[in-house]
């Protein structure tokens, strides 16, 4: 005999599978074509703060990471004469537990080429408002206005942690400790930001602009980052060069030093076009969407019920 | 050594030298970030609240606390005996460390009593109490459904504002989380 239905259950894989429907749909009808990439991969992610899951072969040799997100194998589709290309798939990360985090959540990453960050930026704000009209069954028009709020990582500092940019700049620690406490709790209440000028310590893989900051946005909605997107850098030599600092302040803080995924780079120094690219948590989406106060609650399989 | 992946609701930590327990608690981690635990802790000496944000990662150092449940013995100066009942142990608190709950300890009244370094530091003492009043101006017969109030002092001192209908004798539930009355008891 069948246990009786859990109603909870059944909601969640309903309102998830309104979401990656109407994902789908969004790309689609902008000429984006669904890739998939693989999730083991020979470097994850050499950000400093990124933590990834090593995968051993049944002799227990290495045999590569759990990929923390798909971007290099997405780029290297982009070398290879991709021009649009949106991926909704699962990124693991591990040391991260908590309301808003899981070692195992779906990303979409999205790449456009020959484009900006600021077509990237259109796409999030219109893909956003897409999703919530799918979730509203009435087809309201969704709650926030189109553009969203902008403020550069400095305006939002000043404004929120009553500190400039430049007094934080240098002491990252200080930077995030900031960020954590006063200024990201109070980004977006009423309505989305886009938090724009990162300096360019914190570029990561964005190119710098004009102005020598680093090409990368980040959308917040209720103190919840919502997604990290860039102008992408095209630069084989100046990656390399970040990569190598990265692997030097991993040795420094006794984390494990990732291999630079040198297919990439073969692929960046070949040519890649001139894109830009987003990362959008997509269990957070569901969450702020609907009000839930933790991404396991939107999710059929968090850890703590595994 | 405990370190921040041990928080949760509850655990109890030193930090220079006084014991907080944790209130509430997140995890943050500001994009491609340091990663941060952001707590809400309470001192366990004066109640005060505070937040505080560790590194996640960062060690910390559990504090030696233990909870034990007593009963209330009796007064002595200006200060009150409980007894461990397994152990038969008597140790004492000040009314001043007691604070408001000394208005809610009766003969036998059974509390748990928060032990730091074996120093008794804090008392919870049952979520309700029934205590007598013994003082309160007269009650007006039938009004039981009027919102106005009057102070009734009950027999541990304890003053709380009660409905009109409350005599002295009568017997009340005390919420002791509030210190409010909740209901007449029934004799």
């Amino acid at each position: 005999m069948a246990a009786p239905a859990d109603p909870a259950v059944l909601q969640v894989l309903a309102l998830r599978a309104v979401v990656h429907r109407s994902i789908r749909r969004f790309f689609e009808e902008r000429d984006f074509v669904e890739v998939e990439t693989p999730a083991i991969v020979p470097s994850p992610g050499l950000d400093v703060h990124l933590a990834a899951f090593e995968v051993r072969n049944p002799k227990g040799e290495p045999a590569g990471w759990l990929a923390t997100s798909p971007e290099y194998q997405m780029k290297r589709l982009l070398s290879a004469g991709a021009e649009r290309i949106f991926q909704l798939g699962r990124s693991y990360r591990a040391d991260e537990h908590g309301r808003h985090h899981e070692r195992e959540f779906t990303m979409l990453e999205w790449y456009r080429a020959d484009s900006t960050s600021d077509d990237v930026i259109r796409d999030t704000e219109e893909l956003v408002a897409f999703v919530a009209n799918a979730l509203t069954e009435k087809g309201e028009l969704s709650p926030f206005s189109v553009p969203w709020q902008r403020l550069t990582v400095d305006e939002a500092l000043q404004v929120h942690g009553d500190v400039a940019l430049d007094a934080v700049m240098r002491d990252e620690e200080r930077f995030f400790r900031v960020w954590a406490e006063e200024v990201q709790p109070r980004l977006g209440n009423e309505r989305p930001v886009i938090v724009t000028d990162w300096p360019s310590s914190m570029a990561s893989l964005a190119r710098l602009k004009p102005n020598g900051m680093a090409d990368r946005f980040e959308a917040f909605f209720r103190g919840v980052e919502l997604c990290n997107g860039f102008g992408e850098l095209t630069d084989a030599a100046e990656q390399r060069r970040r990569f190598e600092r990265d692997q030097a302040d991993r040795q420094a803080a006794g984390a494990p030093v990732y291999p630079i995924d040198e297919r990439f780079l073969d692929d960046l120094e070949r040519g890649m076009p001139e894109s830009g690219g987003n990362a959008l948590g997509v269990d957070r989406l569901l969450m702020l969407l609907l009000g839930a106060d933790s991404i396991q609650a939107v999710m059929p399989f968090p850890e703590e019920r595994l | 050594m405990a370190d921040t992946s041990d928080i949760k609701k509850g655990f109890k930590m030193l930090i220079d030298g006084v014991p907080f327990a944790v209130v509430d608690h997140q995890f943050v981690k500001p994009g491609k970030g340091q990663a941060f635990v952001r707590t809400r802790i309470k001192n366990m000496m004066t109640g005060a609240v505070i937040d505080r944000t560790f590194k996640s990662g960062e060690k910390l150092e559990k504090a030696d606390t233990e909870e034990r449940t007593m009963q209330y013995l009796y007064p002595e100066g200006d200060a009150r005996v409980f007894m461990d009942t397994r152990s038969y142990e008597q140790i004492s608190l000040s009314n001043e460390q007691l604070g408001d709950n000394v208005h809610y300890l009766l003969d036998g009244t059974e509390v748990d009593i928060m032990l730091f370094e074996g120093r008794p530091i804090g008392v919870t003492p049952p979520t309700f109490v029934e205590l007598l009043v013994t003082e309160t101006e007269p009650g007006f017969k039938g009004d039981t459904s009027s919102n106005t109030t009057k102070p009734a002092t009950c027999e541990t001192g304890l003053v709380v504002n009660v409905p009109l209908f409350v005599n002295a004798g009568d017997k009340l539930k005390i919420d002791t989380r509030t210190g409010d009355y909740v209901e007449r008891v029934k004799r």
